[in-house]
């Protein structure tokens, strides 16, 4: 079982109550008051930054030391939700930082890359500082990351395979060689930084439930991460993956599966609670990235879902809504409360989805570093352990301990062991 | 509106044609009688209802084409073109393989920076040349509205300056053919427009190059291409005009169509 920690690093200094937010049209003749995009950067402070990226990592660096098996990273931009708008940096920084946790990136927004050659080199030395600890995870990003780096949402998935398959080629074939795609094109690459892990560090891709993006993990043998889902999503996501994966020839086990979910643990279930409400600080969706049509600008989403997303963008049909953090805990994409009513949901999470590995969403909002500290103290000391037991009575192993393969194309893997 | 039918108008003999461009579909409006015009289309297509069509019907023959990609204009054969150029060789291929001879191209909006690529290419094609509001030319002061921040049809109303003049053509509240139609007009707008958005930087250069009389006209109201656009155009080309047209936003066929129609009659009666 892989047990990660994962946090948005929320920008905690900003206040939902008393942030100045701008109005935007959002069809329909109506408006809507955004926390992302167009919400104006004047409310970044860097002083409250400089604090918050200092608390951030000494957290990363306890989850380290406590035994947590890795460190979930993601990527955002243009909102304080999330203050990891490059997340290469923190993969770097953690690279020297840690000592033993794995560095799970999920994941770099591959198509917002206009230089995969370089993105291959950034992944590689963050693999050799840590000595082999690096999982770079790749995703689409959301329709805001496309919107702000100015990438035709357009071609999103046409750049993701590309920049996949460039990053695979720099990191595995030796160069110089030449590229000539549709979207990159490259007359000399030849990289002097390869990844110490054989074949290529792991991959792990992390969605909530894109058709395409599911198939084309299985597809290529990459672990798949439901983000917040439910069971019934995990259970649908898991179905797609399976039937896609013996389409290929090969028999997916929960070293194949992962799941993050929010999860909040105090001394008290009052506390824990008090603590779970921040994470609804966004207006309730905790992106606030939730906009009919930056959500899925046009050329973004599936065409089995134009009709709603048409009407969405139109004002017509609503955006889903999520849900209420008391259904969230019912539904165990959110669980709180004290260590043993944590551990309690979340073997009932391992019982129900059957995931090799398990993100613990455990900060977010205004939640702060002391709380924080906390929360991972118990989550290391009391929960993971039972969590671990419970996951080998279960089973469910992660793709280190299945030795999986890589991926569809590469053998069993050879990691070259740290001295 | 479904797919492919002439918008409509009080003229009732106007067709609608297909014929093959570099091996694919092209569909037209085609009515009218009198020397042979091009009218080239807003990126958010043929309105529904308009009156500018029949008043330009009764001194031309006017070909009216869905743009290739864009909703009726067959857009899964046209997915492969890259930029506006691209669009204009089209266009100019269309009207050759149509033997109009030399015409008067008519460009509105975001067909109107269609129509002056064209110019640029093909200066020999020309009678004269319209330009509607057209995009094509960065402003220096300020920004081409950027649609793909907002929903489509907020985009469609940004473009009239009287809100009731949207609803008569659309309806206060478009049905679903024609959101669904605005969206399959967005997804090639982006194909062709994303960045830079809406201009050529060669553009004002090559447009030194057209001799033909040009008239360029703007509504006093348009948010979507800045007023400075329509100078800036004017001072590229050697024999250009400006003219404003009152109370008009970005849609000034639809808003003003017969101030736009009378101008455009008086230009093509006096242009040498």
């Amino acid at each position: 079982m892989h047990l990660m920690y994962f946090t948005e690093q929320p920008l905690s200094s900003w206040d939902p109550e008393t942030t100045e937010l701008e109005e935007v049209a959002v069809g329909g003749g109506k408006t809507q008051r955004v926390t992302a995009l167009l919400h104006s950067n004047k409310n970044f402070d860097p002083r409250d930054g400089s604090r918050l990226y200092n608390e951030r990592l000494d957290e990363y660096q306890y989850v380290d030391e406590l035994g947590f098996d890795g460190i979930m990273l993601n990527e955002h931009h243009t909102a304080p939700f999330c203050m990891s708008p490059r997340i290469n940096l923190f993969a770097t920084l953690l690279a020297r930082l840690t000592k033993q946790v794995k560095i799970v990136l999920l994941g770099n927004p591959l198509p917002i890359w206009d230089n995969p050659v370089h993105l291959a080199e950034e992944l590689a030395i963050v693999d050799m500082i840590s000595n082999g600890r690096l999982v770079s995870g790749f995703v689409r990003g959301g329709g805001v990351e496309n919107i702000q780096a100015n990438v035709n949402p357009l071609f999103n998935r046409e750049r993701f395979e590309e920049a996949h398959d460039l990053v695979i080629k720099a990191w595995t074939q030796p160069g110089p060689f030449r590229w000539e795609g549709k979207h990159y094109q490259f007359r000399v690459v030849n990289p002097w930084a390869t990844p110490l892990q054989k074949p290529h560090p792991r991959i792990w891709v992390p969605g909530v439930a894109s058709r395409e993006t599911v198939v084309w993990a299985a597809q290529h043998r990459y672990p798949y991460i439901g983000l917040n889902t439910n069971f019934d999503v995990s259970q649908k996501i898991k179905d797609l993956y399976v039937e896609a994966a013996r389409g290929v020839g090969y028999e997916p086990g929960p070293e194949n599966f992962g799941q993050l979910l929010q999860c909040h643990v105090a001394e008290t279930e009052e506390k824990a609670e008090r603590n779970a409400r921040e994470f609804m600080w966004m207006r309730g969706e905790f992106t606030g990235l939730a906009h009919p049509v930056w959500g899925s600008p046009t050329g973004y989403g599936s065409p089995s879902n134009r009709k709603s997303l048409i009407e969405i963008a139109a004002g017509r049909r609503p955006l889903n809504v999520p849900p209420p953090l008391n259904q969230r805990r019912l539904e165990h994409t959110f669980v709180w409360g004290t260590p043993d009513q944590v551990i309690t949901q979340l073997k009932h999470v391992l019982d129900n989805n059957r995931v090799g590995i398990l993100a613990l969403w455990g900060n977010d909002g205004r939640i702060n570093h002391e709380d924080s500290m906390n929360c991972i103290r118990l989550l290391g000391k009391e929960v993971l352990p039972a969590l671990r037991d419970h996951a080998k009575k279960l089973g469910l192993k992660d793709p280190f301990e299945a030795d999986a393969p890589v991926s569809l194309t590469q053998g069993p893997s050879e990691v070259l062991a740290p001295a | 509106m479904a797919v492919g039918e002439p918008s409509i108008t009080r003229n009732s003999t106007w067709t609608v044609e297909t014929v093959q461009v570099c091996g694919r579909d092209i569909s037209f409006q085609k009515g009218g009688s009198g020397p042979p015009l091009l009218l080239l289309p807003r990126d958010n297509g043929h309105p529904p209802r308009h009156e500018f069509l029949d008043l330009l019907a009764a001194d031309f023959t006017v070909c009216y084409p869905w743009l290739p990609g864009f909703h009726s204009g067959h857009p899964d054969g046209w997915q492969w073109l890259a930029n506006v150029r691209d669009l204009a060789i089209v266009q100019r291929q269309l009207v050759e393989s149509l033997h109009l001879g030399r015409l008067t191209v008519v460009g509105l909006g975001f067909g109107g920076w269609v129509a002056a690529e064209m110019a640029t290419m093909a200066p020999g094609l020309l009678e004269r040349l319209v330009l509607v509001a057209p995009m094509g030319v960065q402003p220096v002061n300020g920004y081409i509205y950027d649609q793909f921040i907002v929903g489509s049809e907020t985009y469609a109303r940004a473009g009239f300056a009287d809100q009731a003049a949207f609803d008569a053509v659309y309806g206060a509240e478009p049905d679903f053919d024609q959101l669904e139609s605005w969206e399959t007009d967005r997804e090639m707008t982006s194909r062709l427009a994303w960045k830079p958005y809406m201009y050529n930087p060669t553009l004002p250069g090559l447009l030194a190059g057209v001799a033909a009389p040009t008239l360029i006209l703007w509504g006093d109201a348009d948010q979507v291409v800045p007023a400075e656009c329509g100078e800036a155009f004017r001072a590229s080309m050697p024999n250009a005009s400006l003219e404003v047209v009152a109370h008009a936003g970005h849609a000034v066929d639809v808003e003003q169509p017969r101030a736009l129609a009378g101008r455009v009659a008086a230009f093509c009666k006096n242009a040498t």
